[in-house]
């Protein structure tokens, strides 16, 4: 039994220990409790631990976010709450708390008040399977990817919901544009997933990030270092743009098109159940990303491993979020129709391309030659379809069905 | 080639981004209150009244014409023109406003008043930081709050308030050396009309001549050309 | 039958008379939904973890928000005015309970053909996939065109509606 006086606590402390960190402390902690008791104990554990991570996440992000669109935009960020804005977001939060719960008199009051919920548990639920660290694994299902995927699905319904309780057209109009949007790309999603689980041979996260953290030399074997990996990865990023309604795929959240969308008719903390959520889903779409392409746990280069698992997951999530928020200060918004058009008129068939260049790797065997083959059809695959795409179409005269 | 714009943009946030945390040209933000941006020179915000000398009830150059007032396009100016005269700056007795307001709510800072003023008597001040809580006067600036010095005037538009200064000075000095033409013409008439038979007209044109010369510098005594 | 099935099976039958009986049109569409999650949940429950989550994944994930679309793309989402009882409840009832026969026929039929054990083999993704382009190649290949005929038949639609406009 781990005995925790200080002085063996600083002796164990090697790497490997340091690692496994939240592992050991887990099991000292249910080992105070009879047997019966603790798995259950375990799982409990694990999972405040996680409600409680993400959520203190989510507010770094917030004014990760704020401060690093302000220095994008050639401004400060917020700076007056705390040192450095830093606690921005609890007074967030409490304004969140204390403003008044408005919901229309129309509303459906229900499904008004289980849309968020829905959301939240949805969202926290989809984080039970992403492998945090070695070990560190809140659920180890055999198909761990297809429950991400199926709690990612659910994310519409409650959308639904949103937009159709508050009895509002913008609220209602944004929730059909969100959902469109999200279903387009979640297709698109899972065609660049299915490629890693072609290769890996599992559906099981925890086997996908241990195929990938093996070393060649001091190169890792991760997935995104090879041709059609870097191409769905683009792809998800791409993907996940979308899904989470992120700019510039924010057409159903823009404040400026459609009011709030499918948030219009929702105050306070509602309100900010809705904002945790989404934030909640990056970091778990971000998760997902980490784990199938870039090595979820393991370290860029085999001598780093002496950093702790768990620290390359969140420093490669933190990336992705900082990607995201570089993303939202660069690009414009774009239309509806020019979102949908891209992802079934370029995205899509080029995920079905990839997954046919995938097969082919898979079966041309070992050697350079894939390598080279591979990326010469997605190169010319994606410069062909870039000049497809970027030919003006001839747009004649615009005839107007009901407006005569 | 597809996605070369993007790469592009990403790279300009980047470098502001980065750059904003080395160079003051990529972050132009001012942490107002504690620190200001001085405002441009011919900034404008609502008018004041300009005062010479060291006490404003006398030095006011206002001498209630009511042009302002009536060029006013939201009538903001109220003025009360006084019954008595009193001695300018130059000594020449004008009128005075007894009343002078200014409803800066209204006000839309047109500079139309300023530019009709025949006296450079009212001005573009370029304090902003006018919010008050009385909701009933506050916003309704009197002759009082209104009268800022010339001192004040060249701090804030130096150039302009130069200007005016030497063009005042140099009519005022004009009319100076007018006055004293006229008061030396006058003592050589005198003279003259003692020594009258015998100097006759050599004194006469000599006299004419700065009498000619002066009228024309007083008479282009507009103001406003600013 | 472990101890989750009650509590499950109280949802799913909940969740599947709402969508019966609730007044509001898109109500019934989100008890459905609840009585697929619970069908998923029953299906965890038996460890065909492949069943449960595709079933969340399709069902929750694509066809509830098919059937809302449905509903609300037509006039669907208002309350009827005539009520929401059918007239011909009795022919309904006659062929519900031919129905259930039938199913009822199947159930008891095979739970005397299986073992009397209550631990079932673990059916791993890998065995489905093997099935799938193994044993049963025919059906799948035969649902691929099902699928490609419906999507190009929705695209035709599509299209005539867009010449109908012009």
């Amino acid at each position: 039994m781990f005995v925790a006086s200080p002085i063996s606590v600083a002796s164990a402390m090697s790497a490997a220990n340091l690692d496994q960190i939240f592992v050991i402390l887990k099991n000292w902690l249910v080992a105070f409790l009879p047997p019966f008791w603790q798995p259950i104990a375990g799982v409990i554990l694990c999972v405040v631990a996680i409600v409680g991570l993400y959520p203190a996440l989510f507010a770094i992000a917030v004014l990760m976010e704020r401060k690093g669109l302000g220095r994008m935009q050639n401004r400060y960020g917020p700076n007056r709450v705390g040192p450095f804005g830093l606690f921005q977001p609890v007074a967030d939060g409490i304004k969140a708390l204390i403003k008044e719960d408005v919901v229309p008199f129309n509303a459906d009051h229900v499904v008004h008040f289980l849309a968020p919920l829905v959301l939240v548990v949805v969202v926290f639920m989809s984080l039970a399977v992403l492998p945090m660290g070695r070990n560190m694994v809140l659920v180890d299902m055999d198909s761990g990817l297809l429950f991400f995927f199926a709690m990612g699905a659910s994310v519409e319904l409650s959308i639904f919901m949103a937009g159709w309780s508050s009895r509002n057209k913008y609220s209602l109009l944004g929730a059909m544009r969100a959902i469109a949007q999200m279903v387009s790309y979640e297709l698109v999603l899972l065609l660049s997933s299915v490629v890693v689980v072609m290769i890996s041979g599992s559906l099981s996260l925890v086997k996908i990030v241990d195929a990938q953290a093996t070393y060649s030399g001091i190169f890792p074997h991760w997935y995104v270092f090879t041709p059609w990996g870097l191409a769905s990865f683009v792809i998800f990023v791409i993907a996940s743009t979308a899904e989470t309604n992120r700019s510039p795929f924010d057409l159903p959240e823009g404040e400026s098109e459609i009011v709030a969308g499918y948030f219009t008719e929702y105050s306070g903390f509602k309100f900010a159940l809705f904002f945790l959520g989404e934030y909640v889903e990056m970091f778990s779409v971000a998760g997902l990303g980490t784990t199938l392409f870039l090595g979820g746990w393991s370290a860029p280069l085999s001598f780093l491993g002496v950093i702790p698992s768990w620290l390359w997951f969140f420093l490669k999530v933190e990336l992705w979020i900082c990607f995201f928020i570089w993303l939202r200060g660069t690009l414009p918004r774009l239309r509806q129709d020019q979102l949908m058009t891209f992802a079934w008129k370029f995205v899509l068939p080029f995920t079905l391309l990839n997954l046919f260049v995938t097969a082919l790797w898979r079966f041309m065997g070992e050697g350079w030659a894939r390598w080279v083959v591979c990326s010469v059809i997605l190169a010319a695959a994606y410069v062909v379809f870039g000049r497809l795409g970027l030919a003006r179409r001839h747009v004649g005269p615009r005839s107007y069905r009901y407006a005569e | 080639m597809l996605g070369e714009g993007i790469i592009k943009g990403l790279m300009e946030t980047a470098r502001n981004f980065a750059g904003s945390y080395v160079s003051k040209e990529r972050l132009t933000t001012v942490q107002y209150p504690e620190e200001r941006v001085a405002p441009a020179e011919n900034a404008r915000v609502f008018p004041f009244l300009v005062y010479d000398g060291p006490e404003w009830l006398s030095g006011l150059r206002c001498v209630a014409c009511q042009i302002c007032e009536k060029e006013c396009p939201p009538k903001c100016i109220y003025i009360d023109k006084s019954a008595d005269k009193k001695p300018d700056a130059v000594g020449k007795p004008q009128n005075y406003p007894t009343r002078f307001d200014i409803d800066i709510s209204v006000c839309m800072s047109c500079q139309i008043c300023v530019e009709v003023c025949p006296f450079e008597a009212i001005k573009m001040d370029t304090k902003f930081e006018l919010a008050t809580d009385d909701r009933f006067g506050g916003l309704l600036l009197d002759r009082e709050q209104l009268a800022k010095s010339n001192e004040y005037f060249h701090q804030i538009h130096p150039t302009e308030a130069t200007e005016i200064d030497d063009r005042m000075a140099a009519e005022r000095a004009a009319a100076e050396a007018k006055a004293k033409a006229a008061a030396e013409a006058a003592a050589a008439k005198a003279a003259a009309a003692k020594a009258a038979p015998p100097a006759g007209t050599p004194a006469a044109p000599a006299a004419a001549a700065p009498k000619d010369a002066a009228p024309k510098d007083t008479a282009p005594k507009d103001g406003g050309k600013d | 039958m472990s101890i989750a099935f009650y509590p499950l099976a109280v949802l799913t039958l909940a969740g599947g008379l709402g969508a019966v009986l609730l007044k509001n049109t898109v109500h019934c569409a989100l008890a459905l939904s609840v009585a697929f999650a619970g069908l998923a949940l029953l299906f965890l429950t038996l460890d065909a973890q492949f069943a449960g989550f595709a079933q969340i994944l399709v069902y929750v994930g694509a066809v509830a928000i098919l059937v809302v679309f449905a509903i609300l793309l037509t006039k669907g989402s208002e309350t009827p005015e005539s009520g929401i009882f059918s007239h011909t409840w009795f022919v309904g009832l006659i062929i519900a309970a031919g129905v259930f026969a039938v199913l009822g026929w199947a159930v008891l039929q095979s739970v005397n053909a299986l073992p009397n054990e209550s631990a079932v083999p673990a059916i791993t993704v890998h065995d489905i996939g093997n099935a799938l382009v193994g044993r049963y190649v025919l059906p799948l290949e035969i649902v691929a065109l099902l699928l490609t005929a419906a999507t190009i038949g929705a695209v035709i639609v599509a299209l005539h509606e867009k010449e109908g406009a012009k």
